[in-house]
């Protein structure tokens, strides 16, 4: 009954954060909470990864090899954005601490919406948990209630509502194409099962449906304008939670559809997946060139991630498939320790602004060192995970005989290395002006009040973990988590 | 099935629902008044109700009724309630003068998009069994496209939030002509969502007014890549 403890572990929390006078223990819940369900989801993945199905309640509670990647990710970053919350909310909102109550309580939900999406096997009640994180996380984003957080907070509800309500209609017109096959439950894998009966006009128009209202949600251009707002104007550890996994696991439900085209016979549907995914890459890859804000620099570079995972995913070989997976491992691992790392400065130097940021490294070493770390992990600097992943997708294009897509991927990566760097580079070794000390006198954040060079003991001892996990991750895999990519990407394809 | 000429009945009471519901759909669009908004949300969702108990009496299907009677509930009664409580009078009485665009051109483009709604529903309609073919598939879709198209013009936060809702009221007109067995742990699941859904936009636009002093969200445009203010957050704020 492992699933089953997994999904109330963060309700019990979440309810337990939202009774006022419990508030003061409301960080220290979310941290046990999640610290048991991320070892519940290394359990079962591990399961998992010897070759067995988890399953609490047949054709409703199920995980299968994707489904445990995504669990496990979500508990990993669940936690260590929890622990990363207790210093840094502590001192963020050192002057409201009655908004605690509501920020922990929040969390717990969002983290709840998000491990029941991969574990949920009927798509129509994927679709209410996909909701649910939008819902959970809108107070999320407005938590600094300035007017800039409010707005994108507006955005991103509004944006992401409309992309569901999108979605909604997809799922009903799948489950009707699944009726006019006949014989099977609604569940991924009856999905599959009765795609090559499904009338293709119907299995087509779902599709449509799903990748356009749900990849509103992902990130995908051209409906991506809420996500740089929303993921940079949340708190830092939120920030690591949106852009690091929220966009993953709702991209998780696109990628559960595509064995049903394989089944179906209509392989030119994966070539519009590719498509789709080069656009994103392309267009965040030329908007990262011209950030001014090192949070909204982070949230392009998830835009550019989320179409690489799309690139991969709408290739045809288990080798790409692979690569995709892996993928989507570095990504969370690497995002979110770029959001904490982002954090990290902007307690040390309350802005936001890149042009307010020279010579970090003189200010404050360990935030200079781990937003250096970040910049060149996401970038995909070569020993480190990103560069891994990205690179067994290239060569799985390649040997696919997919030149053109490749040509165009390697360049749009080339971009967004050049710009990430050239971001970060100025703001950690740059040379302060008397302008940018003029700057950073404006440009003060809300966390005015709390300015100091020295960060929180609990931000620093996520700075530490995540940062050894972004650079162990590039050089050693252990065997478990590769055999558990493996059983991923064979659920990308038939 | 009922016998031929009930079902012949049914069949153009439905028509007559479609039809009123699209008219709807034109008339958020059209609708200036915040109040009159709401108004015409909840005739809309008691239209998407009506056809959903003449689709269950067409096809006996007491799941039909069901998530008709779920939609009378949820939307007339309890989402008003909601909104009423989380904001204030005042953001009802609120006239929206400027549009993005102005009203005659904003219904030359809704009748656009329904035109494009119904051919876009064509192939869909010719792959399903007869008995799914129904005009709420392309009234449906319409309904959801204005919705979206609300959304997109208007600047008031309760018609924008009206939007989202007439989309899904959109989605669902479609859903029960096509998927009418669906299981009914769902349709609640789905309901309860729209509750939640008004109930945390409610409190994100009373935290809005409280703040800017105006719920006039499409007006909010400070983040934006031109502006390199997006630190630039204000200093009081954390006093």
């Amino acid at each position: 009954m492992t699933l089953p403890a997994m999904l109330l572990l963060p309700l019990l929390a979440a309810v337990l954060s939202a009774v006022p006078r419990m508030r003061f223990v409301a960080p220290g819940v979310t941290v046990v909470s999640s610290v048991a369900v991320l070892s519940l989801a290394s359990a079962t993945a591990l399961r998992v990864a010897s070759g067995t199905t988890v399953f609490a309640l047949r054709g409703v509670l199920s995980v299968d090899g994707l489904s445990a990647l995504i669990v496990w990710l979500v508990s990993l970053v669940g936690t260590t954005a929890a622990v990363y919350s207790s210093g840094y909310m502590a001192r963020t909102c050192a002057a409201r601490p009655r908004r605690l109550g509501l920020y922990y309580a929040n969390y717990n939900l969002f983290v709840f919406a998000m491990l029941a999406i991969p574990m949920v096997v009927e798509p129509t009640l994927v679709w209410i948990f996909v909701e649910l994180t939008t819902l959970s996380s809108a107070l999320l984003v407005s938590f600094e209630n300035t007017q800039e957080a409010l707005e994108a907070a507006w955005k991103y509800v509004g944006l992401s509502l409309m992309g569901a309500a999108i979605a909604l209609l997809g799922f009903l017109v799948l489950f009707s194409a699944l009726q006019a096959a006949g014989g099977e439950p609604y569940t991924w894998e009856g999905l599959v099962k009765a795609a090559p009966r499904m009338p293709p006009a119907l299995l087509k128009a779902a599709f449509v449906l799903i990748i356009v209202g749900l990849g509103t949600k992902v990130g995908l251009v051209p409906l991506h304008t809420w996500l740089p707002d929303a993921h940079s104007q949340a708190p830092s550890p939120v920030c690591a939670l949106l852009s690091g996994i929220e966009t993953t696991s709702v991209l998780y439900v696109i990628l559960r559809l595509l064995p049903m085209l394989d089944a179906a016979l209509l392989p030119e549907m994966r070539d519009w997946v590719v498509i789709f995914g080069l656009i994103s890459v392309g267009v965040a890859a030329f908007l990262i060139l011209q950030v001014r804000d090192y949070k909204r620099l982070f949230a392009f570079s998830t835009v550019e991630h989320m179409g690489i995972i799309l690139v991969a995913a709408g290739l045809a070989s288990q080798a790409a498939h692979y690569g995709a997976m892996y993928q989507i491992l570095s990504h969370t691992v690497t995002k979110s320790f770029c959001f904490f790392a982002a954090g990290a400065a902007v307690l040390t130097v309350t802005t936001r602004n890149i042009a307010a940021v020279r010579g970090l490294v003189r200010r404050s070493p360990a935030a200079a060192a781990s937003l250096l770390l970040a910049g060149l992990a996401i970038a995909g600097a070569p020993p480190l995970a990103v560069f891994l992943s990205e690179f067994l997708i290239l060569k799985a294009g390649i040997y696919e005989g997919r030149y053109v897509v490749v040509g165009l991927l390697t360049l749009f990566i080339a971009i967004a290395f050049f710009g990430v760097l050239l971001h970060i580079n100025r703001m950690v070794f740059g040379r302060p002006s008397s302008e940018t000390f003029q700057a950073q006198a404006l440009g003060s954040h809300a966390t005015a009040a709390a300015i100091s060079d020295t960060l929180p003991r609990s931000c620093e001892l996520i700075l530490l973990v995540a940062g050894a996990l972004v650079i162990v991750l590039g050089v050693y895999l252990p065997g478990p988590l590769h055999e558990l990519l493996r059983l991923a990407s064979d659920t990308l394809h038939r | 099935m009922a016998d031929p000429p009930l079902t012949a009945a049914l069949a153009s009471l439905n028509a007559l629902a479609g039809g009123l519901f699209l008219l709807t759909a034109f008339a958020i669009v059209a609708t200036r008044q915040t109040r009159g908004c709401l108004q015409l949300f909840i005739v809309q969702s008691l239209l998407l109700a009506a056809s959903a108990f003449i689709l269950g009496a067409e096809y006996q299907s007491l799941h039909l009724v069901a998530v008709g009677a779920v939609n009378l509930i949820s939307k007339p009664i309890v989402i008003p309630w909601i909104l009423r409580r989380t904001l204030s009078a005042e953001v009802y009485a609120r006239r929206e003068i400027d549009q993005v665009l102005n009203i005659p051109t904003s219904l030359l483009i809704a009748l656009a998009l329904a035109v494009l709604a119904y051919f876009l529903t064509l192939p869909v309609l010719s792959a399903v069994a007869p008995q799914f073919r129904s005009a709420n598939v392309p009234i449906g879709l319409a309904g959801l496209l204005l919705g979206a198209y609300t959304l997109a013009v208007r600047r008031e936060a309760v018609p924008m939030l009206v939007g989202i809702l007439a989309m899904e009221n959109g989605a669902f007109f479609a859903g029960i002509a096509l998927s009418r067995d669906l299981p009914l742990i769902v349709e609640l699941a789905i309901a309860s969502d729209g509750l939640v859904l008004v109930f945390v936009t409610g409190v994100l636009v009373r935290a809005i007014q409280q703040r800017i002093g105006s719920t006039r969200v499409g007006e909010l445009v400070s983040l934006r890549e031109q502006v390199p203010g997006a630190g630039a957050t204000s200093t009081e704020e954390a006093a």
